[in-house]
């Protein structure tokens, strides 16, 4: 390993490599954001919906969670140009990761809500709130707590699964890092470097997960 | 006067198992009345179909003059809209045995909930309102606190105040003092007390049957889904008229 090479390589391939960061940043960010809100309203259904809604977002879930990621990306990618949806692949990719992480999150979610007591909903009603009022000021507040640890390692996932993306040509972090090997041949330097950079991002998420836990704990 | 609250040919049924077969009861304003009986009488159903936690398939419930939950529509008995079943439940006031506060909340924010978001209350005004409800049940000094940093007792004694602070036609006590360990009962009851005391109409479920020798004006003892036996507290305790009053009584403490 010549490290004073690999210093002077990873200088001249800096802006490539911060721009590939710069992409793994907003497709995990995106996605999450995205997946986030799809998985709330499937979590949703999961628990309040009608019968045939819920057997609709129960295929929902275990199909996408029953598929590998891998295969849900190429299928965002060329299943959909197929049918005429003519998406990018960053569009593409940001989709697959999207779907995969809604219905994660839609699971917790559920899982969160039917773990809340029953008396909650009644001590609500009982003061005179409706259900959106219950929801909004008792159930959810108690659910997001419970939440957000699983929440953090979904979105760690993500960050991980967003490498998929340079099979269809995304220059995130991995494929960028990948161009620079061809061109310099310092492999095993790169591959250690980029791996670093992973751990460093899902490890500041981490983090910022445990703070948040502690500052919102009931005491 | 008329009654605040009148109950007729209530029945409830849980899929085929009828669990209510029938129940009459009138209730006077200041009435303080013990539902008591076995497990699986039926009375903390009867309890929540009053404030509509339980929906019911025939008869009427009238409080204050309203019929609660249901409206006849030319013949047709309907369902009415959430909203309105929201309002109609705030006029009652309920305690639960599980005390049910929101842990996510202090002791002053469970009780000012209902104030602002049902009562629209400004937040001073319903925060006045609520220290007002927790000094009275002792909880003043606690009021920050959370219900995991309280005593089964205190959590009690806020929620009561919870309920208490929405001003309702009637207060529902359903086994207040059933999850408590047995030095925290007295202090709970005293609050119960207090309440009846200043003409509060109470409507409750017990299990403590000193308890309600003590404070009720009426007590009705229900069995298999029907008032078995009503009357003073001096008549039921003291002069029990039927064999299944007199064998329910010989089993319970007192």
């Amino acid at each position: 390993m010549n490290f004073s090479l690999f210093l002077t390589e990873l200088w001249n391939a800096r802006l490539s490599l911060l721009s590939g960061l710069g992409d793994t940043i907003l497709i995990s960010v995106a996605s999450v954001i995205l997946g986030s809100v799809l998985g709330v309203f499937v979590g949703l259904a999961m628990t309040y919906g009608a019968k045939w809604l819920r057997f609709i977002v129960r295929l929902y879930i275990d199909f996408l969670r029953g598929t590998p990621v891998f295969v849900l990306i190429l299928a965002c990618f060329y299943i959909l140009s197929v049918v005429g949806l003519d998406l990018t692949a960053f569009q593409a990719g940001v989709l697959a990761l999207t779907l995969f992480c809604s219905s994660h999150v839609g699971e917790i979610v559920r899982g969160a809500l039917s773990a809340i007591p029953q008396g909650q909903t009644e001590a609500a009603k009982s003061v005179g709130l409706t259900f959106g009022q219950t929801f909004v000021y008792v159930l959810l507040p108690q659910a997001l707590r419970q939440i957000l640890p699983t929440w953090v390692n979904t979105a760690t996932e993500i960050v991980k699964a967003s490498t998929l993306l340079s099979i269809i040509g995304v220059v995130e972090l991995l494929l960028a890092t990948q161009q620079v090997i061809s061109r310099t041949y310092l492999s095993l330097e790169f591959y250690l470097f980029a791996g670093f950079v992973y751990f460093l991002l899902n490890f500041v998420i981490e983090q910022a997960g445990r703070a948040v836990e502690r500052r919102i704990s009931i005491p | 006067m008329s009654p605040i609250l009148t109950i007729s040919g209530l029945h409830k049924s849980f899929g085929k198992v009828e669990v209510l077969k029938g129940i009459d009861l009138t209730m006077q304003q200041g009435d303080v009345v013990s539902l008591i009986g076995s497990s699986g009488s039926g009375k903390t159903t009867l309890l929540r179909c009053v404030n509509l936690l339980e929906d019911f398939e025939q008869g009427s419930i009238e409080l204050a003059g309203q019929s609660i939950g249901y409206k006849q529509d030319g013949g047709q008995r309907r369902r009415l809209s959430e909203r309105e079943i929201a309002r109609q439940r705030a006029m009652t006031g309920m305690a639960f045995q599980q005390f049910n506060l929101f842990p996510h909340m202090t002791a002053i924010r469970n009780v000012m909930l209902g104030l602002i978001k049902t009562k629209k209350m400004p937040k001073d005004e319903a925060r006045a309102i609520a220290e007002k409800w927790l000094e009275r049940v002792g909880m003043g000094q606690r009021r920050d606190h959370y219900p995991g940093q309280l005593s089964g007792g205190q959590q009690q004694r806020v929620a009561i105040a919870r309920a208490i602070a929405m001003n309702p036609q009637i207060m529902l006590f359903d086994e207040v003092t059933s999850a408590l360990d047995p030095e925290l009962v007295a202090e709970v009851l005293a609050v119960v007390r207090d309440l009846a005391n200043e003409g509060m109409t109470m409507l409750l479920v017990t299990h403590e049957m000193r308890f309600a020798r003590d404070v009720s004006s009426k007590v009705v003892f229900m069995h298999q889904g029907r008032i078995h036996e009503e009357g003073t507290p001096e008549q039921i305790f003291g002069a029990p008229k039927t064999e299944r009053l007199q064998g329910f009584l010989a089993n319970s403490e007192f």
